[in-house]
C-alpha cells in the first residue's frame, strides 16, 4: 500500500481544481480531548492535504464561519464529550444555510454505534471511531473528497 | 571486596556469559524483536545486575518508608496500616443520579468520592448558556448552583467522607459550594477533608478546561492556598496532575518532570504571594496515571516521591516534613482501553491497578471496560471496583512495603527517570519557569510531538495493541451502554433558572458586584466567593464576572 505521503501526492488535475485539497479540522464543544483532533490534523497535512486546525472550544457557528472563510472542502469533526448528535448535525445545517452544502463532513471520538445510522442521516458523510487508523483516513479523504468548483 | 572492585568481577562473569552462553544461543535462533522499549519507547536492557546500580547507595536513594526522601513509600506501615482508598471518579447526568451513584459505590465497600462534573461546569458555564447545548449531564454531572451541590451531597457525611473534585478553573466556586453545604450539615470547615484538582498550568498543557489566562489564573490559586490554610487545613488544595499530560500523549519522563514543574511553580506562587512554604506545602497532592508498561510506571512513581522530597527541602528549604511527602492518587489510563473487544479492558485495568499498588499510591481510581465508549454502567463500576478489592485483599501484594524495592532493573530505570526528567526540569527552570514554558508553547509541543510518534509506531506495528492492530477479532461481544436521558437537560435548565428566580435578586447582584470589586483589588477572593454561593449566585455568574476582569484564554490551536 502507498505510504499517506504519496497518496496525498498521487493528485492533481488541471484547472481549479489543481489546487490541493482543503480540510478543516475542528473541535466542537467543550471538552478538550485534542490528542485525536491533532494527530489527524498532522497526518493530513503529512499526506500532502491543506489543513487549517480550529482548535477547542468551538461552537457550531464558528467552525461554519472559519469553513466559508478558508473556503475548504471538507470538516472532520471531534468530540468525545457524548454531545456529538446535537453539535454534528447543527455544523450540517449551518453549512447549507450559508450555501456550501456541498462541503463534507465527517467526524470521530467516543461515538457509540448505535448514534452513527442517526448522525449519517443528518448529513454526516462518516463516522470514526476509537480504533481507527490514520491510514484509513487518509485514504477516505483520498477517495472521498475533491477540491469543489 | 571493594564495591568496585565487586562490580568489576560481575561485569567480568557477564561477559563471559554473554560469549559463552548468549551469543551462540542468539547465533543460532536471534531475539524477537530488534530493539525491546518501553511504552514510551525508553530502550530496556536485556538484563540488569548490581553492575547496573554503581554508585547505588540504599540509605541515600531508597531509605525507609515514611522517611525521607520516601522512595518506598510515604508512611511508615504503608498498606499494611491502612489500605489505599477506593475512589471511584463518578458523575453523570443530574445531581441525583449522581448521589444515587454515590450511595450505591459507598454501600458496595468504595471508601472516598471522585465527582466528575459536565463540560460546562468545568468551562464555567451554567447549563442554560447556548454553549451547554447538548452536553448537560453528558460527561459528569451538572453543577451550577449551590442547589445542585445540595442535591449532590444529600446524606453523604461530609465529615466521614472525604471528596475529591475534578475541578479547575472554577475550583474555587466547587469548593466553597462544598463549605457551605457542609456547614448546613453542622460541619465546620475546619473539618472537611477532600481534594480540588485546581491545577491550571496541566490545563493549558494537556486537558484544555481554563477559563482566564495564565497570571489571573495563580492569582486565584494562592487565594485559594491563602484561605484554606488558615480556614480549611485538612483540604488538598491543588492535586498537581500528570495524568491528563500523559492521556495526551506525553511519555511517562514528561509526564513526570511536567508535573513537577508545575509544582515547583506553585510553590514559587505561594511563597511570592507572602504564605510560609510549610503553611501550603504538606496540603499539595499528585495525581498520575498508570498507563500500560509495568516497570516504567512502577519506576516513575517511586521517581517521583524521591523527586519532591528533594526539591522540596533543597530547593525550597521546607523544614516540615510533610511538606516533603509527595502524596497521589492514580488513576488507570483511559488512553490504553479499546473499543475492540471490550471486556479485554478488565485485564489492562487490574495490570495498571497492580502498577499503581506496587508503587505505593494512596488512592485509586480503576477504570471501568466500557469507557471508550460512555460513562460507565453500574455492573462496568462495580467490576472495577472489585478489581482493587481482588487486589487488596487477595493477591498479597499489599502486605510488605515496595516489595519490588532492589530490583536491579527497577532501580536502574528509577534512576533514569529522576535523570531525564531532572533535565526537563532545568530546561523549564531556564525559561523562566512553567508559567513561562506554558505561554511559549513549550510543554504542550513536547507532548504533541510524543502523541504523533506513538501513533506512528502503532501504525508500523512497532507497538502492538491487542485486539487493535493484533489479534482482531471478528465478532465483536457487545457490552451494555450507559444512556444520558434527554429530560436532564431540560430539567437542569429549568431547575437553575428556578434558582435564579427564587434568590434574594437584589443581593445576588450587590454579591456580582462585590466579586468584579474584588477581583480588581488583592483581597482574597475566597470569602466573596462563599458570600456570593450562599445567595444562590450560580457559577456561570460568578465565571462571568471574573471573565469581565480578568479576560479570557483561548486555544493558541497548534498541532
Amino acid at each position: 500500500m502507498a505510504s499517506a505521503r504519496e497518496i496525498g501526492r498521487s493528485k492533481g488535475r488541471p484547472g481549479k481544481k489543481d489546487r490541493k485539497v482543503r480540510v478543516l479540522v475542528g473541535k466542537p464543544g467543550l471538552d478538550g480531548h485534542d490528542r485525536g483532533a491533532k494527530i489527524i490534523a498532522r497526518a493530513l497535512r503529512d499526506a500532502g492535504y491543506e489543513v487549517i486546525y480550529t482548535g477547542l472550544h468551538q461552537t457550531p457557528e464558528m467552525i461554519v464561519n472559519a469553513a466559508v472563510q478558508e473556503d475548504v472542502d471538507a470538516i472532520g469533526l471531534s468530540i468525545l464529550s457524548g454531545a456529538h448528535n446535537y453539535l454534528f448535525p447543527k455544523v450540517v445545517e449551518l453549512l447549507k444555510e450559508k450555501r456550501m452544502g456541498k462541503v463534507v463532513v465527517f467526524g470521530g471520538g467516543i461515538i457509540p454505534d448505535d448514534d452513527i445510522p442517526g448522525l449519517r442521516k443528518k448529513g454526516v458523510d462518516r463516522i470514526f471511531t476509537p480504533g481507527t487508523t490514520l491510514a484509513e483516513i487518509v485514504e477516505y479523504v483520498d477517495k472521498r473528497i475533491r477540491p469543489r468548483a | 571486596m571493594s564495591d568496585r572492585k565487586k562490580t568489576k568481577t560481575i561485569r567480568e562473569h557477564r561477559k563471559r556469559w554473554e560469549q559463552e552462553r548468549l551469543h551462540p544461543l542468539l547465533s543460532r535462533s536471534p531475539e524477537r524483536l530488534r530493539r525491546f522499549s518501553t511504552v514510551s519507547d525508553v530502550e530496556i536492557p536485556a538484563l540488569c545486575t548490581p553492575a547496573d546500580l554503581e554508585g547505588f547507595d540504599f540509605l541515600n536513594d531508597l531509605g525507609f518508608p515514611g522517611e525521607y526522601p520516601y522512595t518506598r513509600g510515604v508512611q511508615p506501615s504503608m498498606y499494611r496500616g491502612r489500605l489505599w482508598t477506593m475512589r471511584q471518579f463518578s458523575g453523570f447526568g443530574s445531581a441525583e443520579d449522581t448521589n444515587a451513584r454515590y450511595h450505591y459505590l459507598l454501600s458496595q465497600g468504595q471508601t472516598g468520592l471522585s465527582v466528575a462534573f459536565h463540560f460546562p461546569t468545568l468551562m464555567g458555564y451554567d447549563s442554560d448558556h447556548p454553549r451547554a447545548r447538548g452536553e448537560v449531564g453528558m460527561c459528569g454531572v451538572a453543577v451550577d448552583s449551590l442547589k445542585d451541590m445540595e442535591i449532590l451531597f444529600h446524606k453523604i457525611p461530609l465529615d466521614t467522607i472525604t471528596t475529591s473534585m475534578t475541578i479547575n478553573a472554577p475550583a474555587a466556586i466547587l469548593l466553597a459550594m462544598v463549605i457551605v453545604v457542609a456547614e448546613q450539615q453542622g460541619v465546620s470547615s475546619k473539618k472537611i477533608g477532600g481534594t480540588i484538582q485546581n491545577d491550571i498550568l496541566k490545563e493549558y498543557i494537556a486537558q484544555h478546561s481554563w477559563i482566564f489566562p495564565p497570571d489571573p489564573s495563580m492569582r486565584i490559586i494562592t487565594d485559594i492556598l491563602g484561605y484554606c490554610s488558615d480556614h480549611v487545613p485538612k483540604w488538598n488544595t491543588i492535586s498537581i496532575s500528570g495524568y491528563h499530560i500523559r492521556e495526551a500523549g506525553s511519555t511517562a519522563v514528561q509526564e513526570l518532570a511536567f508535573t513537577l514543574a508545575d509544582g515547583i511553580a506553585y510553590v514559587r506562587a505561594g511563597i511570592e504571594a507572602g504564605i510560609p512554604v510549610d503553611k501550603f506545602a504538606p496540603r499539595l497532592s499528585f495525581f498520575f496515571n498508570a498507563h500500560m508498561d509495568f516497570f516504567e510506571e512502577i519506576a516513575k512513581y517511586r521517581a517521583a516521591r524521591r523527586m519532591w522530597a528533594r526539591i522540596m527541602r533543597e530547593r525550597f528549604r521546607a523544614k516540615d516534613e510533610n511538606s516533603w511527602k509527595m502524596r497521589f492518587h492514580i488513576q488507570t489510563a483511559g488512553v490504553t482501553l479499546t473499543a475492540q473487544q471490550p471486556i479485554n479492558n478488565v485485564i489492562r485495568v487490574a495490570l495498571q491497578g497492580l502498577m499503581a499498588v506496587l508503587g505505593g499510591t494512596q488512592s485509586l481510581h480503576t477504570n471501568s471496560m466500557d469507557e471508550t465508549l460512555a460513562l460507565p454502567t453500574e455492573q462496568a463500576v462495580t467490576i472495577a471496583l472489585r478489581t482493587q478489592q481482588i487486589l487488596a485483599e487477595e493477591s498479597g501484594v499489599a502486605n510488605s512495603i515496595d516489595p519490588l524495592g532492589g530490583s536491579f532493573l527497577l532501580e536502574k530505570l528509577t534512576n533514569e527517570m529522576e535523570g531525564k526528567a531532572t533535565a526537563y526540569i532545568r530546561k523549564i527552570d531556564g525559561m523562566g519557569g512553567m508559567v513561562e514554558a506554558v505561554k511559549r508553547g513549550y510543554p504542550q509541543r513536547e507532548v504533541i510531538d510524543a502523541s504523533y510518534h506513538y501513533q506512528r509506531l502503532l501504525e508500523k506495528k512497532d507497538k502492538k495493541i491487542v485486539g487493535v492492530n493484533c489479534y482482531p477479532s471478528n465478532e465483536e461481544l457487545p457490552i451494555p451502554i450507559l444512556k444520558i436521558d434527554k429530560e436532564v437537560e431540560r430539567k437542569q435548565v429549568a431547575r437553575t433558572r428556578e434558582v435564579r428566580r427564587k434568590r434574594n435578586a437584589k443581593r445576588a447582584v450587590s454579591r456580582i458586584d462585590a466579586l468584579k470589586d474584588a477581583s480588581l483589588s488583592r483581597t482574597n477572593l475566597m470569602p466573596v466567593i462563599l458570600d456570593a454561593v450562599r445567595e444562590y449566585v450560580t457559577l456561570g455568574e460568578i465565571c462571568d464576572a471574573f471573565r469581565e476582569t480578568m479576560g479570557t484564554y483561548t486555544d493558541p490551536a497548534m498541532y
